[in-house]
């Protein structure tokens, strides 16, 4: 599903922030990405969401070579991929329906199909009855599946999560790690940036590990 | 799938339509596994289109103050620019006017004798080239100069009249040649009883070329208020777009191209030019009806049938039409420069 190929990344300002990194992420499996701070998780994921081209290698989603992508195309492959953030990225002048509504819009998908699809996906996390609330009403937990939502709406092969539990306390942690265990499960991959290692470990899954920009462990 | 869509519009009426709008059209990838017929998807796209239509003019009336500023400067570019296209066209009309009174004026000699006079009349009426001579009296053309000069009082007090005799000539109307005329011109001019024989089409012709000049500048001063305008728009998007940064960026990172992204600020862009050019035409139609009637008043003393013209229907529709373009053109320029360098962190 994902495959990295001997990737680096150089930066003029701080160097080499990747280097050489290899793994392949299986249909359907979900694994953590970790390590120190500045250790290249946020470099690796903007690779993947081409908002950053690798300096050397080459990487594949589904198939086709991210690193070789044409500029007009970036969008279209953007859309084979949900995104979750640790500041959920919503829009606050936006209902959590009209959030979750975005890519689904942007697909052009008609409007009774938007309308199925999200209210669908609000159930799943849980958000029932709260798709005409603004973000702000909610608490950090719902923003966070609120951005989840967002992500899966349009049914991507691949998750990836950057720090989705960072400003969630263990319990909330646990729910939505349970919520990437389901969609893994019905065949989806997920790949979650974390540091939270006492998280990790109770997960016992896949880890990939980074330090100073190479894979120590996967 | 779509046995019933009107009946699944009622169900969903009560939610409140998404705030984006995205068209169909070469984004099929994604599409072709998505429900729904073409009518859906036209549907979708047209709602679309029309959420983008009315939310960037919700936009601009949601910031009376930054609107008004920049549609006041943009109307006025606008109408300064169509205003010396007016004047223009108004002058000429007046030299269209003129063209077709070609006359040539003898202006005789101090001592020459009313009786002389109009035997120099009789022969210049038997010329071949002549169609019509009258003879203006030295009493004839004070009263005239009394009455349109408004120096009435001023010519009374003159002792003796200091005007000449004067013997207007309109030539044939096939006579149209200016060398023609010249050569009759001449051939008064050489008349010992004429002072001066003067063919009308002189001053006519510098006429024309002082508008022919005045074109010329109102064209390059219409270039560059056109151009003024394409900026000070772009400058406006640019603003808007700088405080929705945060949400060019998240569309982005959910996949919009740059084509979906650009549309509402396209439209808000239209929408500042098109209410832009009205208020320009309310603005030259005012000034036009202002001087309308110390124009027509000047025109009378010239016994003159000047009418001042104003925008017709489709210069109308034109100056609306180029204003709105002028709109889309300069948020176009900005978008696709802007654009490419937004980029998500």
């Amino acid at each position: 599903m994902l495959k990295f190929e001997n990737v680096s990344k150089r930066y003029l300002e701080t160097g080499e922030v990747l280097r050489d990194v290899s793994f392949h992420l299986r249909r359907g499996e979900l694994a953590f990405l970790t390590g120190h701070s500045g250790a290249g998780k946020s470099t690796l994921l903007k690779l993947i969401g081409v908002m950053e081209r690798c300096s050397k290698g080459q990487i594949f989603l589904d198939g086709e070579n991210l690193s070789h992508a044409k500029e007009k195309h970036i969008p279209y492959l953007r859309r084979k991929m949900g995104f979750i953030y640790q500041d959920y990225k919503l829009l606050q002048d936006r209902t959590v329906f009209d959030n979750v509504a975005l890519p689904l819009v942007i697909a052009g998908y008609g409007h009774h199909e938007i309308t199925r699809k999200v209210r669908a996906v609000l159930d799943k996390v849980g958000l029932t009855g709260k798709e005409k609330k603004f973000p702000l009403a909610l608490s950090g937990g719902e923003q966070q599946r609120v951005g989840i939502a967002r992500a899966v709406v349009n049914k991507p092969p691949i998750i990836i999560a950057d720090e989705p539990t960072g400003n969630l306390d263990p319990e909330l942690s646990a729910e939505i790690m349970r919520l990437f265990e389901n969609y893994q499960q019905v065949g989806v991959t997920v790949l979650i940036a974390s540091h939270d290692i006492t998280l990790i470990t109770k997960m016992n899954r896949r880890v990939l590990k980074l330090d100073h920009g190479q894979l120590v462990a996967s | 799938m779509n046995k019933n869509p009107n009946k699944r519009r009622q169900q969903t009426r009560d939610i409140k339509t998404p705030k984006y709008a995205k068209p169909a059209k070469s984004e099929n990838r994604q599409n072709s596994e998505a429900g729904g017929g073409v009518a859906d998807k036209l549907n979708a796209w047209r709602d679309l289109h029309a959420h983008a239509l009315f939310s960037s003019l919700g936009r601009l009336v949601a910031s009376p103050f930054s609107s008004v500023m920049t549609i006041a400067v943009l109307a006025i570019a606008i109408s300064l620019a169509s205003g010396f296209y007016l004047v223009l066209v108004n002058f000429q009309q007046l030299t269209n006017h003129l063209e077709t009174s070609t006359q040539i004026s003898l202006f005789l000699k101090e001592e020459v004798s009313d009786i002389r006079a109009s035997k120099l009349l009789e022969s210049i009426k038997n010329n071949p080239k002549v169609q019509q001579a009258t003879l203006i009296s030295k009493e004839q053309a004070l009263e005239e100069f009394k009455t349109y000069s408004g120096f009435g009082s001023a010519v009374s007090a003159l002792k003796t009249n200091p005007l000449p005799i004067v013997i207007q000539v309109l030539p044939k109307n096939s006579l149209t040649d200016k060398n023609e005329l010249e050569a009759l011109q001449h051939e008064f001019q050489q008349n010992e009883g004429v002072d001066q024989a003067q063919l009308d089409m002189q001053w006519l012709a510098r006429l024309q070329s002082i508008i022919a000049v005045g074109e010329r500048a109102a064209g390059l001063l219409n270039l560059m208020l056109g151009l003024a305008v394409v900026f000070i728009t772009a400058n406006t998007i640019r603003l808007e777009l700088h405080s929705r940064r945060e949400e060019v960026i998240i569309a982005k990172l959910v996949g919009a191209t740059h084509a979906f992204i650009r549309r509402p600020f396209l439209y808000a862009g239209a929408w500042i030019g098109f209410i832009s050019g009205i208020v320009a035409w309310f603005i030259v139609t005012v000034m036009m009806l202002i001087l309308r009637s110390p124009v027509e008043t000047l025109s009378s003393l010239y016994g003159g049938h000047f009418h001042l013209l104003f925008f017709g229907f489709v210069e109308t529709i034109k100056l609306i039409a180029l204003s709105t373009a002028l709109g889309v053109i300069g948020s176009w320029a900005v978008l696709v420069y802007q654009l490419q360098r937004t980029k998500p962190e």
